[in-house]
Protein backbone atom coordinates (compact mmCIF):
# COMPACT_ATOMS: atom_id res chain seq x y z
CA UNK A 1 0.00 0.00 0.00
CA UNK A 2 1.75 3.33 -0.77
CA UNK A 3 0.56 6.36 -2.23
CA UNK A 4 0.30 6.92 -6.23
CA UNK A 5 2.82 9.52 -7.95
CA UNK A 6 0.10 12.14 -9.05
CA UNK A 7 0.10 12.91 -12.95
CA UNK A 8 -1.68 16.35 -13.42
CA UNK A 9 -2.36 18.20 -16.29
CA UNK A 10 -2.35 22.21 -15.96
CA UNK A 11 -4.36 24.07 -18.00
CA UNK A 12 -3.98 27.81 -18.46
CA UNK A 13 -6.96 29.77 -18.89
CA UNK A 14 -7.60 33.07 -19.94
CA UNK A 15 -10.72 34.16 -20.37
CA UNK A 16 -12.79 30.99 -20.28
CA UNK A 17 -10.28 28.97 -23.06
CA UNK A 18 -7.11 27.27 -22.49
CA UNK A 19 -3.88 28.68 -23.75
CA UNK A 20 -0.19 27.33 -23.09
CA UNK A 21 3.22 28.88 -24.91
CA UNK A 22 6.55 28.97 -24.57
CA UNK A 23 7.65 30.21 -21.38
CA UNK A 24 4.42 32.03 -21.14
CA UNK A 25 4.47 33.99 -24.64
CA UNK A 26 3.36 33.51 -27.51
CA UNK A 27 0.11 31.82 -26.40
CA UNK A 28 -1.85 29.41 -28.51
CA UNK A 29 -5.55 28.55 -27.96
CA UNK A 30 -5.70 24.89 -26.82
CA UNK A 31 -9.89 24.42 -26.15
CA UNK A 32 -12.40 25.00 -23.99
CA UNK A 33 -11.50 23.59 -20.13
CA UNK A 34 -14.38 22.27 -19.14
CA UNK A 35 -14.28 19.49 -22.31
CA UNK A 36 -10.79 19.22 -21.48
CA UNK A 37 -11.06 18.30 -17.86
CA UNK A 38 -13.49 15.52 -19.02
CA UNK A 39 -11.23 14.39 -21.29
CA UNK A 40 -8.10 14.15 -18.69
CA UNK A 41 -10.32 12.83 -16.31
CA UNK A 42 -11.50 10.12 -18.36
CA UNK A 43 -7.84 9.40 -19.45
CA UNK A 44 -6.88 8.97 -16.12
CA UNK A 45 -5.33 12.48 -14.65
CA UNK A 46 -5.25 12.07 -10.79
CA UNK A 47 -5.91 16.30 -10.20
CA UNK A 48 -6.70 18.90 -12.81
CA UNK A 49 -4.89 22.50 -11.68
CA UNK A 50 -6.50 25.97 -13.70
CA UNK A 51 -4.33 28.60 -13.63
CA UNK A 52 -6.64 31.52 -14.72
CA UNK A 53 -3.71 34.31 -16.69
CA UNK A 54 -6.49 36.91 -16.88
CA UNK A 55 -7.41 36.75 -13.07
CA UNK A 56 -5.00 40.26 -12.02
CA UNK A 57 -6.26 42.05 -14.89
CA UNK A 58 -10.41 41.46 -15.64
CA UNK A 59 -13.25 40.20 -14.50
CA UNK A 60 -13.16 36.74 -12.63
CA UNK A 61 -16.92 35.67 -13.23
CA UNK A 62 -15.71 33.74 -16.30
CA UNK A 63 -13.52 32.19 -14.21
CA UNK A 64 -15.79 31.10 -11.46
CA UNK A 65 -18.36 30.00 -14.21
CA UNK A 66 -15.82 27.31 -15.82
CA UNK A 67 -14.73 26.37 -12.07
CA UNK A 68 -18.25 25.67 -11.31
CA UNK A 69 -18.71 23.77 -15.06
CA UNK A 70 -16.23 21.57 -14.49
CA UNK A 71 -16.75 20.56 -10.47
CA UNK A 72 -20.34 19.64 -12.26
CA UNK A 73 -18.94 17.09 -14.34
CA UNK A 74 -15.14 15.92 -12.94
CA UNK A 75 -15.27 13.93 -10.01
CA UNK A 76 -11.50 14.48 -9.47
CA UNK A 77 -9.72 17.17 -7.31
CA UNK A 78 -9.37 20.46 -9.07
CA UNK A 79 -7.33 23.56 -8.38
CA UNK A 80 -7.52 26.66 -9.01
CA UNK A 81 -4.75 29.56 -9.04
CA UNK A 82 -3.86 33.08 -10.84
CA UNK A 83 -4.70 36.52 -9.14
CA UNK A 84 -5.50 35.31 -5.94
CA UNK A 85 -4.97 38.17 -3.48
CA UNK A 86 -7.03 37.69 -0.17
CA UNK A 87 -9.19 34.58 2.07
CA UNK A 88 -12.21 35.61 0.22
CA UNK A 89 -10.63 35.14 -2.72
CA UNK A 90 -10.57 31.94 -1.78
CA UNK A 91 -13.54 31.54 -0.14
CA UNK A 92 -15.26 32.38 -3.85
CA UNK A 93 -13.27 29.82 -5.46
CA UNK A 94 -14.09 27.29 -3.06
CA UNK A 95 -17.66 28.16 -3.40
CA UNK A 96 -17.62 27.83 -6.98
CA UNK A 97 -16.23 23.92 -6.63
CA UNK A 98 -12.26 24.48 -6.57
CA UNK A 99 -11.04 22.01 -4.17
CA UNK A 100 -7.15 23.93 -3.73
CA UNK A 101 -6.68 27.14 -4.50
CA UNK A 102 -2.98 28.34 -5.89
CA UNK A 103 -1.22 31.18 -4.24
CA UNK A 104 1.24 32.86 -5.76
CA UNK A 105 2.40 36.63 -5.86
CA UNK A 106 0.43 37.72 -2.84
CA UNK A 107 1.71 35.52 -0.73
CA UNK A 108 5.34 36.83 -1.33
CA UNK A 109 4.35 40.40 -0.85
CA UNK A 110 2.76 39.81 2.33
CA UNK A 111 3.08 35.82 3.94
CA UNK A 112 0.61 36.40 6.26
CA UNK A 113 -2.28 35.10 3.81
CA UNK A 114 -1.03 31.93 4.10
CA UNK A 115 -1.16 31.69 7.65
CA UNK A 116 -4.97 33.18 7.10
CA UNK A 117 -6.15 31.09 4.23
CA UNK A 118 -4.95 27.63 6.47
CA UNK A 119 -6.35 28.98 9.78
CA UNK A 120 -9.82 29.68 7.82
CA UNK A 121 -10.17 26.80 5.14
CA UNK A 122 -7.41 24.28 6.29
CA UNK A 123 -3.93 23.65 5.16
CA UNK A 124 -4.98 21.11 2.85
CA UNK A 125 -6.80 23.86 0.63
CA UNK A 126 -3.71 25.76 0.19
CA UNK A 127 -0.62 25.17 -2.76
CA UNK A 128 2.01 27.99 -2.28
CA UNK A 129 3.02 28.15 -6.35
CA UNK A 130 6.57 29.15 -6.03
CA UNK A 131 7.78 30.14 -9.77
CA UNK A 132 11.88 29.67 -9.37
CA UNK A 133 14.94 29.98 -11.32
CA UNK A 134 17.97 29.54 -11.15
CA UNK A 135 19.93 32.82 -9.78
CA UNK A 136 21.21 34.75 -13.44
CA UNK A 137 25.37 35.75 -13.02
CA UNK A 138 26.21 38.01 -10.50
CA UNK A 139 23.27 37.27 -7.76
CA UNK A 140 22.81 34.57 -5.23
CA UNK A 141 20.81 32.97 -2.61
CA UNK A 142 22.09 30.53 -0.34
CA UNK A 143 20.43 27.49 -2.02
CA UNK A 144 20.87 29.25 -6.16
CA UNK A 145 17.63 29.47 -6.66
CA UNK A 146 15.65 32.31 -6.31
CA UNK A 147 11.72 33.26 -6.63
CA UNK A 148 10.90 35.20 -9.33
CA UNK A 149 7.51 36.74 -10.38
CA UNK A 150 5.71 38.31 -13.96
CA UNK A 151 5.91 34.83 -15.49
CA UNK A 152 9.56 34.26 -14.15
CA UNK A 153 10.67 38.02 -15.90
CA UNK A 154 11.46 39.45 -12.57
CA UNK A 155 13.59 38.49 -9.72
CA UNK A 156 12.91 39.00 -6.42
CA UNK A 157 16.41 37.96 -4.58
CA UNK A 158 14.20 35.40 -2.17
CA UNK A 159 15.47 32.22 -1.73
CA UNK A 160 13.33 29.57 -3.11
CA UNK A 161 14.19 26.70 -1.35
CA UNK A 162 14.02 28.92 2.16
CA UNK A 163 10.57 30.11 0.80
CA UNK A 164 8.86 27.30 -0.01
CA UNK A 165 9.85 25.78 4.12
CA UNK A 166 8.69 28.68 5.08
CA UNK A 167 5.05 28.81 3.44
CA UNK A 168 5.24 25.39 4.64
CA UNK A 169 5.52 26.37 8.19
CA UNK A 170 3.09 28.82 7.33
CA UNK A 171 0.32 26.57 6.45
CA UNK A 172 1.23 25.60 2.75
CA UNK A 173 -0.10 22.55 2.47
CA UNK A 174 1.56 21.53 -0.78
CA UNK A 175 4.22 22.92 -2.93
CA UNK A 176 4.02 23.53 -6.52
CA UNK A 177 7.25 24.50 -7.85
CA UNK A 178 7.37 26.07 -11.17
CA UNK A 179 11.11 26.12 -12.94
CA UNK A 180 10.82 28.87 -14.32
CA UNK A 181 14.30 28.24 -16.42
CA UNK A 182 13.09 24.56 -17.15
CA UNK A 183 9.14 26.11 -18.52
CA UNK A 184 8.62 25.62 -22.15
CA UNK A 185 11.93 24.24 -23.11
CA UNK A 186 10.62 19.98 -22.89
CA UNK A 187 14.18 19.77 -21.71
CA UNK A 188 12.89 18.02 -18.31
CA UNK A 189 12.46 19.06 -14.78
CA UNK A 190 14.94 20.93 -12.48
CA UNK A 191 15.88 17.76 -10.78
CA UNK A 192 18.27 19.48 -8.79
CA UNK A 193 15.78 22.36 -7.84
CA UNK A 194 13.26 20.16 -6.81
CA UNK A 195 15.73 17.86 -4.48
CA UNK A 196 16.73 21.19 -2.85
CA UNK A 197 13.27 21.62 -1.94
CA UNK A 198 12.17 17.89 -0.81
CA UNK A 199 15.42 18.17 1.35
CA UNK A 200 13.78 21.44 3.51
CA UNK A 201 9.97 20.79 3.25
CA UNK A 202 8.15 17.88 4.93
CA UNK A 203 4.79 18.73 2.52
CA UNK A 204 3.79 17.48 -0.83
CA UNK A 205 5.99 19.32 -3.80
CA UNK A 206 4.30 18.72 -7.55
CA UNK A 207 7.14 19.18 -9.99
CA UNK A 208 6.43 21.33 -12.79
CA UNK A 209 8.02 23.10 -16.09
CA UNK A 210 10.23 21.57 -18.63
CA UNK A 211 8.36 18.02 -19.20
CA UNK A 212 9.04 17.08 -22.64
CA UNK A 213 9.58 13.35 -22.98
CA UNK A 214 8.23 10.42 -21.72
CA UNK A 215 11.80 9.81 -19.46
CA UNK A 216 11.49 13.26 -17.94
CA UNK A 217 8.69 12.37 -15.28
CA UNK A 218 10.71 9.63 -13.50
CA UNK A 219 13.46 11.51 -12.39
CA UNK A 220 11.27 14.47 -11.44
CA UNK A 221 10.01 11.46 -8.93
CA UNK A 222 13.05 10.33 -7.84
CA UNK A 223 14.37 13.57 -7.16
CA UNK A 224 11.56 13.85 -3.83
CA UNK A 225 8.43 14.84 -6.49
CA UNK A 226 5.07 13.65 -5.19
CA UNK A 227 3.36 14.69 -8.14
CA UNK A 228 4.40 16.05 -11.94
CA UNK A 229 2.74 18.24 -13.35
CA UNK A 230 2.80 19.48 -17.54
CA UNK A 231 0.23 21.64 -19.61
CA UNK A 232 1.67 21.56 -23.46
CA UNK A 233 2.83 18.51 -23.85
CA UNK A 234 -0.85 17.00 -22.78
CA UNK A 235 -2.59 19.45 -24.66
CA UNK A 236 -1.04 19.20 -27.94
CA UNK A 237 -1.29 15.56 -27.59
CA UNK A 238 2.34 14.60 -27.53
CA UNK A 239 2.37 12.61 -24.86
CA UNK A 240 -0.89 10.86 -23.42
CA UNK A 241 -1.94 10.44 -19.61
CA UNK A 242 -1.72 6.67 -19.33
CA UNK A 243 1.69 6.64 -21.70
CA UNK A 244 3.31 9.00 -18.45
CA UNK A 245 1.73 6.57 -15.98
CA UNK A 246 3.31 3.66 -17.83
CA UNK A 247 6.65 4.99 -18.07
CA UNK A 248 6.50 5.77 -14.67
CA UNK A 249 5.09 2.04 -13.24
CA UNK A 250 8.05 1.18 -15.28
CA UNK A 251 10.47 3.13 -13.23
CA UNK A 252 9.04 1.43 -10.26
CA UNK A 253 6.54 4.52 -8.69
CA UNK A 254 3.35 3.82 -8.24
CA UNK A 255 0.75 5.17 -10.17
CA UNK A 256 -3.14 4.98 -9.73
CA UNK B 1 -37.51 5.84 -6.27
CA UNK B 2 -34.46 7.73 -5.28
CA UNK B 3 -33.21 8.20 -2.48
CA UNK B 4 -33.47 11.33 -0.07
CA UNK B 5 -30.12 12.04 1.44
CA UNK B 6 -29.00 15.67 3.25
CA UNK B 7 -25.63 16.93 3.02
CA UNK B 8 -25.29 18.20 6.35
CA UNK B 9 -24.22 22.30 6.02
CA UNK B 10 -22.56 22.98 9.30
CA UNK B 11 -20.11 25.45 7.37
CA UNK B 12 -17.02 22.99 7.50
CA UNK B 13 -16.73 20.85 4.19
CA UNK B 14 -17.14 20.84 0.86
CA UNK B 15 -20.81 20.36 0.34
CA UNK B 16 -20.99 21.13 -2.95
CA UNK B 17 -19.33 18.39 -4.42
CA UNK B 18 -20.45 15.92 -2.04
CA UNK B 19 -24.11 16.78 -3.47
CA UNK B 20 -23.05 16.88 -6.87
CA UNK B 21 -21.46 13.55 -6.34
CA UNK B 22 -24.05 11.72 -4.80
CA UNK B 23 -26.41 13.35 -7.58
CA UNK B 24 -24.28 11.78 -10.14
CA UNK B 25 -24.39 8.54 -8.15
CA UNK B 26 -28.80 8.55 -8.22
CA UNK B 27 -29.51 10.44 -5.09
CA UNK B 28 -32.24 13.17 -4.53
CA UNK B 29 -29.93 15.50 -2.39
CA UNK B 30 -30.81 18.53 -0.27
CA UNK B 31 -27.81 20.52 1.57
CA UNK B 32 -29.31 21.92 4.84
CA UNK B 33 -28.49 22.11 8.39
CA UNK B 34 -32.95 21.88 9.29
CA UNK B 35 -33.17 19.78 11.63
CA UNK B 36 -37.18 17.79 10.46
CA UNK B 37 -34.97 17.53 7.10
CA UNK B 38 -31.36 15.86 8.38
CA UNK B 39 -33.50 13.64 10.77
CA UNK B 40 -36.28 12.55 8.33
CA UNK B 41 -34.04 11.83 4.88
CA UNK B 42 -32.89 8.12 4.15
CA UNK B 43 -29.49 8.78 4.90
CA UNK B 44 -27.50 12.04 6.46
CA UNK B 45 -24.02 13.07 4.46
CA UNK B 46 -21.57 14.44 6.92
CA UNK B 47 -18.97 16.35 5.50
CA UNK B 48 -15.79 18.04 6.91
CA UNK B 49 -12.71 19.83 6.15
CA UNK B 50 -10.11 21.89 8.51
CA UNK B 51 -9.23 21.36 12.01
CA UNK B 52 -11.03 18.86 14.69
CA UNK B 53 -11.66 21.57 16.67
CA UNK B 54 -13.61 24.00 14.62
CA UNK B 55 -15.11 21.17 12.64
CA UNK B 56 -16.71 20.53 15.84
CA UNK B 57 -18.03 23.09 16.95
CA UNK B 58 -19.24 24.01 13.79
CA UNK B 59 -21.42 20.48 14.17
CA UNK B 60 -22.62 21.08 18.03
CA UNK B 61 -23.44 24.78 17.28
CA UNK B 62 -25.68 22.80 14.29
CA UNK B 63 -26.80 20.54 16.89
CA UNK B 64 -25.16 17.67 14.34
CA UNK B 65 -23.97 15.74 17.04
CA UNK B 66 -27.52 15.32 18.31
CA UNK B 67 -29.02 14.63 15.39
CA UNK B 68 -26.11 12.00 14.42
CA UNK B 69 -27.19 10.43 17.66
CA UNK B 70 -30.87 10.21 17.30
CA UNK B 71 -30.57 8.85 13.84
CA UNK B 72 -28.39 6.46 14.71
CA UNK B 73 -30.52 5.39 17.77
CA UNK B 74 -33.48 5.07 15.36
CA UNK B 75 -31.27 2.93 12.91
CA UNK B 76 -31.01 5.55 10.44
CA UNK B 77 -27.94 5.64 7.80
CA UNK B 78 -25.47 8.89 8.91
CA UNK B 79 -22.23 8.66 6.45
CA UNK B 80 -19.19 10.87 7.87
CA UNK B 81 -16.08 11.89 5.33
CA UNK B 82 -12.56 12.70 6.20
CA UNK B 83 -12.76 14.99 9.26
CA UNK B 84 -16.69 13.76 9.08
CA UNK B 85 -15.74 10.86 9.91
CA UNK B 86 -12.45 12.48 12.37
CA UNK B 87 -15.53 13.79 14.63
CA UNK B 88 -17.67 10.86 15.13
CA UNK B 89 -14.26 9.59 17.47
CA UNK B 90 -14.30 10.03 21.15
CA UNK B 91 -11.56 12.78 20.74
CA UNK B 92 -9.32 14.52 18.05
CA UNK B 93 -5.74 15.71 19.52
CA UNK B 94 -4.35 18.91 17.78
CA UNK B 95 -1.16 21.19 18.29
CA UNK B 96 -1.14 19.41 21.63
CA UNK B 97 -5.08 20.18 22.98
CA UNK B 98 -7.62 17.18 23.27
CA UNK B 99 -11.00 18.15 21.63
CA UNK B 100 -13.63 15.98 22.70
CA UNK B 101 -15.79 14.79 19.44
CA UNK B 102 -19.44 12.80 19.06
CA UNK B 103 -17.96 9.74 20.92
CA UNK B 104 -19.43 7.09 18.39
CA UNK B 105 -16.56 4.82 18.35
CA UNK B 106 -14.01 5.16 20.97
CA UNK B 107 -10.72 6.60 19.71
CA UNK B 108 -8.61 9.27 18.86
CA UNK B 109 -7.85 11.09 15.98
CA UNK B 110 -3.71 12.02 16.17
CA UNK B 111 -1.25 13.20 13.64
CA UNK B 112 -0.03 11.18 11.44
CA UNK B 113 3.31 10.27 11.02
CA UNK B 114 5.05 9.88 8.28
CA UNK B 115 7.95 11.31 5.85
CA UNK B 116 5.42 13.38 3.96
CA UNK B 117 2.34 15.31 5.39
CA UNK B 118 -0.70 15.79 4.54
CA UNK B 119 -1.42 12.79 3.33
CA UNK B 120 -2.43 13.83 -0.51
CA UNK B 121 -3.24 11.99 -3.14
CA UNK B 122 -4.75 8.67 -4.20
CA UNK B 123 -4.34 5.60 -2.10
CA UNK B 124 -5.14 1.83 -2.27
CA UNK B 125 -6.90 0.42 1.17
CA UNK B 126 -7.12 -3.18 2.95
CA UNK B 127 -11.41 -3.41 3.16
CA UNK B 128 -12.82 -6.87 4.41
CA UNK B 129 -13.49 -9.54 2.65
CA UNK B 130 -17.50 -8.82 2.89
CA UNK B 131 -17.51 -5.04 3.24
CA UNK B 132 -20.49 -3.98 1.52
CA UNK B 133 -19.18 -0.32 1.11
CA UNK B 134 -16.42 -1.78 -1.07
CA UNK B 135 -18.53 -4.33 -2.66
CA UNK B 136 -17.49 -4.57 -6.89
CA UNK B 137 -14.25 -2.44 -6.09
CA UNK B 138 -11.06 -4.36 -6.56
CA UNK B 139 -7.81 -4.26 -4.09
CA UNK B 140 -6.15 -1.99 -6.88
CA UNK B 141 -8.70 0.39 -6.17
CA UNK B 142 -7.70 4.26 -5.14
CA UNK B 143 -9.53 6.62 -3.46
CA UNK B 144 -8.49 10.29 -2.68
CA UNK B 145 -7.15 11.08 0.50
CA UNK B 146 -6.08 14.75 1.86
CA UNK B 147 -5.64 14.93 6.16
CA UNK B 148 -2.78 15.33 8.07
CA UNK B 149 -4.52 13.21 11.32
CA UNK B 150 -5.98 10.00 11.71
CA UNK B 151 -6.91 7.40 13.66
CA UNK B 152 -4.12 4.77 13.98
CA UNK B 153 -5.78 2.37 17.13
CA UNK B 154 -9.04 0.74 16.18
CA UNK B 155 -9.87 0.48 19.63
CA UNK B 156 -13.93 -0.46 20.02
CA UNK B 157 -14.09 -3.99 21.85
CA UNK B 158 -15.87 -6.59 19.74
CA UNK B 159 -19.38 -7.67 21.77
CA UNK B 160 -20.66 -11.19 21.90
CA UNK B 161 -24.11 -10.51 20.51
CA UNK B 162 -23.22 -7.41 18.26
CA UNK B 163 -21.85 -7.89 14.48
CA UNK B 164 -18.49 -6.37 15.09
CA UNK B 165 -17.92 -3.66 12.66
CA UNK B 166 -15.71 -3.86 9.23
CA UNK B 167 -12.87 -1.46 9.35
CA UNK B 168 -11.16 -1.13 6.41
CA UNK B 169 -6.92 0.51 6.80
CA UNK B 170 -4.69 2.30 4.90
CA UNK B 171 -0.87 2.83 5.10
CA UNK B 172 1.09 6.36 4.85
CA UNK B 173 4.19 6.15 6.86
CA UNK B 174 2.12 3.98 9.65
CA UNK B 175 -1.04 1.68 9.27
CA UNK B 176 -4.73 4.21 9.63
CA UNK B 177 -8.24 3.30 9.55
CA UNK B 178 -9.50 4.42 6.46
CA UNK B 179 -13.17 3.36 6.43
CA UNK B 180 -15.63 2.15 8.92
CA UNK B 181 -18.95 0.26 8.47
CA UNK B 182 -20.72 -0.32 11.58
CA UNK B 183 -24.42 -0.96 11.62
CA UNK B 184 -26.08 2.41 10.43
CA UNK B 185 -23.04 4.49 10.82
CA UNK B 186 -20.01 4.18 8.16
CA UNK B 187 -17.25 6.61 7.30
CA UNK B 188 -14.61 7.11 4.80
CA UNK B 189 -10.98 9.08 5.87
CA UNK B 190 -10.55 9.62 1.64
CA UNK B 191 -13.15 11.49 0.10
CA UNK B 192 -15.00 9.63 -2.41
CA UNK B 193 -17.15 12.43 -4.11
CA UNK B 194 -13.49 13.17 -5.16
CA UNK B 195 -12.10 9.57 -6.10
CA UNK B 196 -13.50 9.46 -9.74
CA UNK B 197 -15.53 6.22 -11.11
CA UNK B 198 -14.18 4.26 -7.47
CA UNK B 199 -15.52 6.96 -5.42
CA UNK B 200 -18.88 7.09 -7.26
CA UNK B 201 -19.44 3.03 -6.88
CA UNK B 202 -18.71 3.43 -2.97
CA UNK B 203 -21.41 6.18 -2.82
CA UNK B 204 -23.91 4.01 -4.93
CA UNK B 205 -23.02 1.04 -2.06
CA UNK B 206 -24.32 3.30 0.47
CA UNK B 207 -27.43 4.59 -1.66
CA UNK B 208 -28.37 0.97 -2.10
CA UNK B 209 -28.62 0.31 1.57
CA UNK B 210 -30.72 3.41 2.47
Amino acid sequence: MSLAVRVIPCLDVDNGRVVKGVNFQNLRDAGDPVEMAKVYDAEGADELVFLDITASSGDRETTYDVVRRTAEQVFIPLTVGGGVRTAGDVDKLLRAGADKVGVNTAAIARPELVREIAERFGRQVLVLSVDARRCPEGTSTPSGFEVTTHGGRRGTGIDAVEWAARAAGLGAGEILLNSMDADGTKDGYDTEMIAAVRKEVAVPVIASGGAGGLGDFAPAVASGADAVLAASVFHFGDLRISQVKDALRQAGHPVR
Amino acid sequence: MSKRVVVFDYGFGNVRSAERALAHAGADVEITADFDEAMNAHGLLVPGVGAFAACMRGLTEARGDWIIGRRLSGGRPVMGICVGMQVLFSRGVEHGVETAGCDEWPGTVEPLHAPVVPHMGWNTVKAPQDSALFAGLDAEARYYFVHSYAVRTWELEPAEHLRAPQVTWSHHGEPFVAAVENGPLWATQFHPEKSGEAGARLLRNWLETL
